[in-house]
């Protein structure tokens, strides 16, 4: 069964498209990674997910249910589902570390602060961030602030989990722990997740299957054998991450000083014998 | 000469803009405050928020509201003796400066350096919040931005601005008291005499209107520009501009228009 559903999402910002097309479905219980290239609109597909942002044509389907134009306070008992990982983590800066993991429970369930105290606890534990609960966010690491919003992810344990990039910026080690945990939240807790990620040692630890999203397309969709096996150029080249192929990277090639003098003097001796 | 002309008149456009510019967000300013309005009966799950705001919004401002006031009072007195003595007996002179606290100088002061202080720093805090989606983080918790960062901020403004107000109009007159006993020759009983004097409750009513409606005025411009807010750090600074200068606007606007509708 389908737990999440984009239909021919489209999405431009001032006039330029960044989603032109999307066709995306997240069975139940699975773990779907999304790779593609940074800035090809990935943090904004998962943003439609949760009704964040509007899709400007196309729908997209919860559990069946279309929430394209639900209006914001219907989004809220949708949103109750989901557990949200920013690519930027996006803790409230104003609350502890605590605070804000537990911020949910505070607000929406019925827990005693004492129980509430003690699932922040677990939850940082799981995590590998045990004891800092009284820290304020400014205080921590880039990594540390990922891990964070992870547990404030889980806190409420939602049914489904939408990761943006959960290892970039961990060491490696703790990359791999965070893998871990993503992968016992699915096989333990049958949790429906969504792993957006350049990782892709991290791809192939956790996905059921996995899309690659490229110039507003979803381009492959499949296993991770299918994956290793696919004809699809792009997506070979992505993977093996190599910058020669059908992807050309925007950039300017890399002059060094010395050739650069080298080609101003010669234009110059150039343009001497011209006048 | 023409090109003085031309840069003269593109500066006229440039400051006509900037004056007009506030009034084209005004539909959505009121759609802001339906949004917040909905969310009044969640004060009850709300109350340490808005008791935290009440402390920053009220409780800090109040030594600069103090110093403005006294000095407003002092000064108001200086002038009034200047304008009355030919004319009037001095018996008038606590009349006329509390006269012109309570019914001006107090709310539209106490309005605009609470814009100044809070208002503009109500934006940029929620502009930066904006900007690294803490406003969307709260928003997929299924908790209601509004109802978690602007009704608390909002109702303590509606509260504590007349609060305020009040606090400055009695040190305003405090203070004009002082200037009229050491530097003016009238003594203490006479000025209070001319308080007591022409000392109506309406008076006191309209100044406490005035300090809601700016209170209210200033904070939903604060929290709305900066929910608004796109472009980073630059766009935090802005929306803080943004915030006063509209709320300044609006409140001598709605002192107008009060004082036309009361008077
Ligand atoms: N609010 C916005 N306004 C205008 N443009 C936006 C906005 N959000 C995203 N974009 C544009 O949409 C494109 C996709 O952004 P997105 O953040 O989804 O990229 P991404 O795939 O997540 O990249 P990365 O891997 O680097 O995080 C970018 O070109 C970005 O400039
Ligand atoms: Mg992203």
């Amino acid at each position: 069964m389908e737990k999440i559903e984009l239909r021919g999402v489209k999405k431009y910002f001032s006039s330029k498209p960044v989603l032109r097309d999307v066709n995306l479905t997240v069975r139940k219980g699975e773990t779907l990674a999304v790779i593609g290239r940074s800035g090809c609109g990935k943090s904004v597909m998962l943003k439609h997910i949760v009704g964040l942002l509007k899709p400007d044509d196309g729908k997209v389907f919860v559990d069946g249910e279309d929430i394209t134009d639900l209006p914001e306070q219907q989004l809220y008992r949708i949103r109750k589902k989901f557990g949200f990982l920013f690519q930027g983590a996006a803790l409230l800066d104003s609350l502890t570390v605590g605070e804000n993991v537990g911020l949910g429970l505070a607000e929406l369930s019925e827990y005693t602060p004492e129980k509430i105290k003690q699932i922040v606890t677990e939850k940082l534990a799981m995590v590998g961030m045990e004891g800092i609960e009284n820290y304020m966010p400014a205080d921590l690491s880039g990594g540390m602030k990922k891990r964070v919003g992870l547990a404030r992810a889980i806190a409420m344990e939602p049914e489904i989990i939408l990761y943006d990039e959960p290892t970039t910026g961990l060491d490696p080690i703790m990359a791999d722990t965070i893998n871990e945990l993503i992968n016992y939240l699915s096989t333990e807790l049958k949790i429906t997740s969504i792993v957006v990620t350049h990782d892709i040692t991290s791809v192939r630890k956790v996905s059921d299957r996995i899309s690659m999203l490229h110039h507003g397309e979803i381009i492959f969709t499949g296993t991770v054998e299918e994956l290793d096996t696919t004809g699809n150029e792009v997506v070979i080249q992505f993977i093996e991450g190599r910058s020669e192929g059908p992807i050309k990277p925007s950039v300017k090639k890399y002059i060094s000083d010395d050739e650069q003098r080298i080609r101003f003097n010669s234009k110059k001796r150039v343009e001497g014998i011209f006048q | 000469m023409t090109k003085l002309f031309r840069l003269y008149t593109r500066f006229a456009a440039g400051f006509a803009d900037s004056i007009i510019r506030p009034f084209y967000n005004i539909g959505d300013v009121v759609v802001f405050l339906g949004k917040t309005i909905r969310t009044v009966p969640n004060i009850p799950k709300s109350l340490g928020l808005i008791f935290d705001s009440m402390l920053e919004i009220g409780v800090r401002s109040i030594p600069i509201a103090l110093v403005i006031s006294i000095f407003a009072g002092a000064t108001t007195a200086w002038q009034a003796n200047y304008q009355l003595q030919e004319y009037v007996s001095m018996r008038y002179l606590g009349t006329a400066v509390s006269k012109s606290l309570i019914l001006e100088l107090g709310p539209v002061l106490t309005g605009l350096v609470v814009a100044g202080r809070v208002g503009a720093s109500i934006a940029a805090s929620l502009g930066a919040m904006r900007v690294t989606e803490q406003i969307d983080a709260l928003s997929t918790m299924a908790i209601d931005p509004i109802r978690y960062l602007v009704l608390p901020r909002v109702t303590a403004a509606m509260i504590m601005v007349p609060i305020l107000t009040i606090y400055s109009v009695f040190f305003g007159i405090v203070g004009a008291m002082f200037v009229s006993m050491y530097f003016l020759g009238v003594t203490k009983g006479i000025f209070i005499v001319g308080v007591r004097h022409y000392f109506y409750y309406t008076d006191i009513m309209v100044c406490l209107i005035k300090a809601f409606i700016f209170g209210t005025g200033l904070s939903v411009l604060g929290c709305y520009y900066g929910f608004k807010t796109t472009g980073g750090a630059e766009g935090v600074g802005k929306a803080a501009i943004k915030a006063f200068v509209s709320s300044a606007i609006f409140i001598l606007l709605s002192d107008f228009i009060v004082a036309a509708l009361a008077f």
